[in-house]
């Protein structure tokens, strides 16, 4: 969001989220099977159907699919018939509820469904990723996102920002989640370095997964909602693809990205964060200035279970959530893409007063 | 609740051709973009978002371009988004650009989408099947030609109607500078006897594959006052998707092409789109989905679009123009195309088009399909401002 919010203008508000067990293989299951129960689950909380639905969104990668158009696909399992207004990112779904958001914005509709997926299983995600990266210079030379995200996590430890226990602490406690969708729980042994100074327990595990989210406008979301989780600000921003020209202890993106959604105006009870490395939730913390106060992935985060392409609409949905339940006032839920944090999606997510 | 009116200030395209070798991806995408902001006589700063488009990573064989691509278009420190919806992602693209604008989000956003179907081979990369699901049969003409096939029954059109339209779009290309395919010699008797590759599509009947970009300054009103020269100002746009094969879906009609176009003209306040409607730049990727579309677009009832084609309404000086710039049947960077079509609308609006304007071109339609005719992306813009 780049200007203050206007009275008049719409407040839109998270109200249903679902997501599935994430698992390190769903071989047994299409797509479209993995994301059929997550969309009638989300739909089941509000008794909204596909029909009422005014805008319908997706994020998804056909890289992990292994298969041009592999959106096409998933649009069966919603039944968009009769027809629907929809679109697509080739994002992470936190971007679809960012279109969504938008759309909902501009008053054409009153309620969105957002929803995204991903298969890690079927390839190896290490060699996928690298076909992210420039294609002329970099990706030729197979440079992989845990060898990238090693040398961020080196220049923080170098930087004095971190060291090698305090990474193994984060995730540890991540996965202390009790979290029944996370993949990791309990104690997970640190293991052996994967890349230095990154270990085993550093990295994310390889996840497929799916979620979904509600939206809606203003009082259409409280009659759907008890407890609105209403968007109050979410902007997101790029940094330049070349490491080289990065300065990797920091996250500029990020924290533009909090700004401009009102982070920094109030402080916050919860953030769930997405950092698939130990490291990238140091360094979040950081640029978000989150204290020790706050409740940081209290879902267990992307090092619990890391579903790529729905893992930074996860964070969202699980904010969101706590929000629901009660369990959070204001939460912030961040989302990233591309080669160490590249880019950063934050949302500001509160409940009405109690 | 009223939205902020969205302009188009700047356009910009590459030439396009089967292969851009002396640019990168990020060349050719720079290009199409620089040339939008001098048009708009607007600089890099002057942006505050970037959306961008196109078809499947595979045409490229590159995962989430945008993020390599986003030092090229200036992009560091903004928003930047990429939105993927098929063959109608430059229209999509172009869509999204505009909510940001019209939900007031932003002031000024920079839209582009592009192919550079040189780096691979778009053939393979629309071939990765997976079991118990329907391939496309050899290409996206296998695809379709059973529903020209379908529509040709229905309708009772002659066979001679999908030349014409050939013969038309690639006459109109040679007045278009940016189009890839400039064929000085073509006359109908060489189309009618290019082989036959999907019956009935002939050769002459199809798509080239293209390299190319195209881009777009979107604004709002404060920023159209400040434009240089006339803007477009968008009137309607919508999407519509249905689910690509299921038993009562029409192939030759789809009711997603319907709804999108209705809603649209709803926006606009158009009633009666044949009279109201001076042209059209719709995506015709096979000839005959002149006629088909003529019809799913509410410009002819059903089964008489191609009585329009063949009486000469939709050729360059007919009263209801179609793909004044040769259309997708004479450039088809497969990514960019539905945005070039949605772009040349504007051009044509703004007064722009150079050879191939139409005169008095007050509101164009801007038409993308895509999947297997699922998707659907419309724009109707205009030389005045919208007054409602």
């Amino acid at each position: 969001m780049t200007r203050e919010e206007a009275p008049g203008e719409r407040e839109i508000a998270v109200v249903a989220f679902a997501q599935t067990d994430h698992r390190r293989t769903s071989e047994e299951l299409s797509e479209v099977e993995m994301l059929m129960p997550v969309l009638h689950d989300v739909l089941g909380q509000t008794g909204l159907k596909t029909a009422d639905i005014g805008f319908t969104c997706s994020g998804s990668s056909d890289y992990l699919a292994g298969r041009a158009f592999s959106f096409t696909l998933a649009l069966d399992g919603v039944g968009a018939w009769p027809p629907i207004s929809e679109s697509h990112v080739e994002m992470d779904g936190a971007w679809a509820l960012y279109e969504a958001w938008v759309k909902l914005r501009t008053g054409d509709a009153d309620t969105a469904l957002v929803y995204s997926y991903g298969k890690s299983s079927p390839g190896s995600v290490r060699d996928v990723l690298t076909r992210q990266l420039d294609p002329y210079y970099v990706a030729p030379l197979w440079p992989d996102s845990v060898a990238l995200a090693a040398l961020q996590a080196q220049a923080l430890i170098d930087a004095g920002h971190t060291d090698e226990p305090a990474l193994a602490a984060v995730g540890a406690r991540s996965r202390s989640t009790d979290n029944p969708h996370a993949q990791l729980r309990g104690p997970v042994p640190q293991g052996d370095y994967v890349v230095r100074p990154l270990r085993t327990g550093d990295c994310p595990p390889i996840s497929d997964g799916a979620a979904a989210v509600v939206l809606a406008a203003g009082e259409r979301a409280r009659e759907l909602c008890a407890r609105p989780a209403w968007i109050r600000g979410i902007d997101h921003r790029v940094e330049a693809h070349g490491i080289g020209v990065r300065e990797l202890t920091d996250s500029p993106s990020a924290r533009l990205a909090a700004e401009r959604a009102g982070a920094f105006e109030r402080p916050v009870d919860t953030a769930e964060l997405h950092a698939p490395f130990s490291s990238q939730e140091v360094l979040l913390r950081k640029a978000l200035r989150l204290d020790d106060g706050v409740a940081v992935n209290p879902s267990g985060g992307a090092l619990a279970a890391n579903p790529i392409m729905a893992a930074g609409l996860i964070r969202i949905g699980e904010a969101a959530a706590r929000i629901h339940r009660g369990e959070s006032d204001r939460a912030l839920a961040h989302a990233t893409s591309g080669p160490c944090l590249q880019q950063n999606l934050v949302a500001v997510l509160e409940g009405d007063p109690r | 609740m009223s939205k902020e009116p969205v302009a188009v200030v700047g356009i910009g395209q590459t030439k396009h051709v089967a292969a851009r070798r002396d640019v990168s991806i990020a060349g050719l995408v720079r290009e199409a973009a620089g040339r939008a902001l001098a048009d708009a006589e607007l600089t890099w700063a002057d942006i505050d978002a970037v959306v961008i488009g196109k078809a499947p990573d595979f045409f490229e064989g590159v995962m989430m371009p945008e993020l390599y691509l986003a030092d090229a278009l200036g992009a560091v420190g903004k928003p930047m988004m990429r939105v993927h919806t098929a063959g109608s992602v430059g229209g999509s693209t172009a869509l999204v650009a505009a909510s940001l604008v019209a939900a007031r989000v932003h002031g000024t956003v920079l839209t582009l989408a592009f192919e550079k179907q040189s780096e691979s081979n778009a053939m393979w990369g629309l071939s990765l099947p997976i079991p118990f699901q329907q391939p496309l049969l050899a290409g996206a003409g296998g695809f379709f030609a059973p529903h020209v096939r379908a529509y040709m029954r229905r309708s009772g059109a002659p066979d001679t109607v999908g030349s014409l339209v050939a013969y038309k779009d690639r006459r109109n290309a040679l007045k278009n500078p940016y189009a890839h395919l400039h064929e000085h010699d073509i006359t109908l008797e060489k189309v009618q006897a290019s082989p036959m590759l999907w019956d009935p599509i002939r050769y002459s009947e199809t798509c080239p594959s293209s390299d190319g970009a195209v881009a777009m300054v979107l604004t709002d009103r404060a920023g159209a006052a400040r434009a240089p020269r006339p803007p477009a100002w968008m009137h309607g746009g919508a999407m519509r998707s249905e689910p690509t094969l299921f038993a009562g879906k029409d192939c030759v009609s789809p009711r997603a092409g319907r709804d999108c176009a209705a809603d649209v003209y709803r926006q606009a306040g158009i009633v009666d789109p044949r009279r109201e409607i001076d042209a059209v730049e719709m995506y015709v990727p096979f000839s005959w989905y002149e006629p088909m579309w003529l019809e799913n677009l509410g410009f002819a009832d059903e089964g008489e679009g191609w009585k329009l084609t063949e009486s000469g309404v939709t050729e360059l000086d007919g009263d209801l123009p179609v793909d004044m710039s040769g259309g997708v049947l004479s450039t088809n960077p497969i990514g960019a195309s539905g945005m070039i079509r949605f772009a040349e609308a504007a051009l044509q609006v703004r007064g722009q088009a150079g050879e191939h304007q139409v005169e008095g071109a007050r509101r164009v339609l801007g038409h993308a399909y895509g999947g297997g005719s699922q998707f659907f992306a419309m724009w109707l813009v205009g030389a005045e401002p919208p007054t409602s």
